[in-house]
């Protein structure tokens, strides 16, 4: 290891808090400007759609049982269950389909 | 004691993070233990950081020995998400709050601690927050600690256990616990699902961000030369783009955050 890895890791930890800290700490008030109050009001939906979509059919290693798990998630989602259900709920179906193909294969 | 009433509330909405950055975690521990990191410092790389990819990402420029400033870079780049996210979260902070707050709820600007935050409706309680920060932290630190120290023991046992159950020896053990634990991981995708359809149900505008936003990001991940764009620039450019879209067509009127 050429570097010191304490100082790694204090650099990576420092740039990391920077990023998200300083908009926190700089954009202090409510922003009337209708443009950006509207763009930071759709942020979220996206950044959660594109971080999902793809990457949970291959979260699980196999296509089918990703799918599964991500179809429950929407369906129980949909019907307002809870936070808690759909995550655990998503991890058992994908988990039966991953199981159940190893058996008939 | 109002306080204590949403940091509770936090920490039990936290139970999913918790689980899942768990098993996140887990693997980011055999891997730092592959790269030569031992466990106090896998453990303090998480708990300084608690990023995911960032700290993917750290390991092979440790690893390779390069400078300081690659490293920055690195982190820079792989977590640049996180600023807008922040942005975001901004606006769910109340002016009345102690400034203090958000130098501590900054730490704890995750992608799953985010998702959850901009769940709730009206402003976000510091002490929600913390309640978050209070499962995911120690889901993070502890699922890396124990990657380290039993990640090579998940793989015999699990061979063992295979052989007893079927009498023939699993051809690779070590691919096979990782899988397992790695498809954990799913747990954490089941939460920003749960998060991002019950409003879509309510507004049509914001299901056809959500399915617009879904097919983009397989577009980018599936095409040839979008295809190169890594997940972390992916995220920015498709939310910078879509976000900026919706609200020209759709600006945000009321205090609510309505679509008018």
């Amino acid at each position: 290891m050429g570097g010191n890895i304490y100082i790694y890791i204090a650099v990576m930890a420092l740039v990391t808090y920077l990023i998200r800290m300083i908009p926190l700490t700089l954009i202090k008030k409510e922003i009337t400007n209708t443009f950006i109050r509207s763009f930071l009001y759709y942020v979220p939906y996206v950044t959660l759609s594109v971080m999902t979509f793809p990457a949970i059919l291959d979260s699980t290693g196999n296509l089918l049982s990703g799918a599964a798990g991500f179809a429950a998630a929407v369906l129980l989602a949909f019907f307002g269950k809870s936070l808690f259900k759909v995550s655990v709920i998503a991890v058992l179906v994908s988990a039966a389909v991953l199981v159940a193909e190893i058996f008939i294969a | 004691m109002q306080r204590f009433k949403f940091w509770k509330k936090g920490l039990k909405d936290g139970i999913p993070i918790f689980l899942g950055y768990l098993a996140v975690s887990f693997t980011f521990g055999i891997s730092a233990k592959n790269a030569g990191v031992s466990s106090l410092q896998s453990v303090l790389i998480s708990a300084t950081n608690l990023t995911s990819a960032g700290q993917f990402a750290a390991l092979n420029v440790i690893a390779t020995s390069a400078t300081y400033f690659e490293m920055a870079f690195t982190q820079l780049i792989i977590n640049l998400r996180y600023c807008l996210m922040s942005s975001a979260l901004s606006q769910k902070l109340s002016s009345k709050m102690p400034f203090w707050h958000r130098f501590i709820m900054a730490f704890g600007v995750t992608d799953e601690i985010f998702g959850v935050s901009v769940s709730v409706s009206g402003k976000l309680n510091p002490y929600y927050s913390y309640g978050l920060m209070s499962a995911a932290i120690p889901g993070w630190t502890l699922g890396t600690f124990l990657g380290v120290v039993f990640g090579n023991l998940l793989p015999i046992a699990l061979g063992q256990l295979f052989t007893a159950m079927f009498g023939t020896a699993l051809a690779n053990p070590t691919l096979a616990a990782q899988k397992i634990v790695a498809s954990l991981s799913i747990a954490l995708y089941g939460m920003f699902i749960a998060i991002i359809i019950p409003p879509a149900r309510k507004s049509k505008k914001i299901a056809g961000i959500v399915v617009i936003s879904m097919l983009l990001s397989l577009a980018f991940a599936k095409l040839p030369i979008l295809c190169q764009i890594s997940q972390g620039f992916r995220i920015i450019i498709l939310t910078i783009i879509i976000a900026s879209v919706a609200a020209i067509l759709f600006p945000v009127k009321n205090e609510e955050g309505e679509v008018a």
